[in-house]
């Protein structure tokens, strides 16, 4: 079995997209923070249960933003492979 | 076209990207016709069948509504509600506006179910509505605010005559439109892909499950991602048009 150079390359893409949806875990942690937030807000206040919602999701969207940012870093190293 | 390098290796059909129908030469550039501009083409028809149709009905609206008014009245006031809640005195101004992005973009985020590749799943499309926010933030910007208040917005942490911030604000200016079409690209391509890879991989076994699949990946977050894309816009148009004195 020979593993010429970019082949090399094309696992350590692949290794590299791995690693570079880890950063998935912020968003979660994040979301869910906000998440619990929002249900405690909701508890205290049922009435302002549309506003709280609205508010929840744009922040929870807005958090999202880093993680995608890795998928995006892990879709490129996939499928457009710039360093082969 | 680049294969998936692990993907290529299995004898499935995963597609999921944008390909060229056809090519035309323009100016020395080839230029493709891509399954986007189609898949645009076809949202762009439904909604103006609709509006057309919604058109001709109001005509003759009635005082009581029903069947197809009341769908329409419905929607409108819907986002009459959004513009409003979140534009305050500004609304009246870019209700219309903001009511299309919304509207164009919904469809083109759950066009997926139809068996179309989301429009907005390709980056150029919501680099394209990213752009339009930018240009609409600094227009008003410029409008509603004197020169000298920009300035010192944009130095803003530190006095106006040392202007060491100023770098940094203007990329996060920059970033913005960046940002806000990223955003919703990513969120639209990741189901677009999930799905994919879930009719490609798992065909044996793909039956009736995947509709709760498309659920969530379309309907759901199509519906959120519109959502914040059209309520940061306005937020940030809204910001733009506030002069503080």
């Amino acid at each position: 079995m020979n593993i010429n150079g970019s082949d090399l390359i094309k696992a350590c893409s692949a290794i590299g997209a791995g690693l570079a949806v880890i950063a998935g875990i912020g968003p979660g942690v994040g979301q869910g923070i906000a998440a619990g937030h929002g249900a405690s807000a909701v508890g205290r206040n049922p009435g302002a249960q549309g506003k709280i919602m609205a508010t929840m999701l744009l922040g929870q969207a807005v958090a999202e933003t880093t993680g995608l940012y890795g998928l995006l870093v892990a879709m490129l190293l996939l499928f457009v492979q710039p360093l082969s | 076209m680049n294969q998936a390098i692990l993907l290529s290796s299995s004898n499935q059909n995963i597609d999921f990207m944008v390909h060229g129908l056809t090519k035309f030469k323009l100016f020395g550039q080839t230029i493709y016709i891509t399954t986007t501009h189609v898949c645009v083409f076809i949202v762009m028809m439904v909604l103006l069948i609709f509006s057309i149709v919604a058109h001709v009905k109001l005509k003759k609206a009635e005082d009581v509504p029903k069947g197809f008014q009341n769908v329409v009245e419905f929607i409108v006031e819907l986002l009459n509600m959004m513009v409003n809640g979140s534009m305050g005195r500004w609304a009246p101004k870019f209700v219309n506006y903001i009511s299309t992005l919304f509207i164009f973009i919904l469809f083109s985020n759950i066009s997926g179910l139809l068996g179309l590749r989301p429009p907005t799943a390709d980056y150029g499309t919501t680099f394209a509505l990213g752009i339009m926010t930018f240009i609409l933030i600094h227009f008003n910007q410029f409008k509603h605010q004197s020169g000298k208040q920009i300035w010192t917005d944009m130095c803003s942490p530190l006095p106006p005559w040392l202007p060491i911030w100023f770098p940094i604000n203007l990329i996060s200016e920059i970033a913005v439109p960046i940002s806000l079409s990223l955003r919703l690209f990513a969120n639209i391509l990741s189901g677009t892909v999930m799905m994919a890879l879930v009719y490609g991989l798992l065909t044996a076994v793909a039956k009736i499950w995947p509709a709760a699949l498309h659920v969530y990946f379309d309907l759901f977050s199509g519906a959120i991602q519109t959502y914040v894309f059209c309520m940061l816009t306005m937020t940030y148009i809204a910001q733009a048009c506030e002069s503080e004195e």
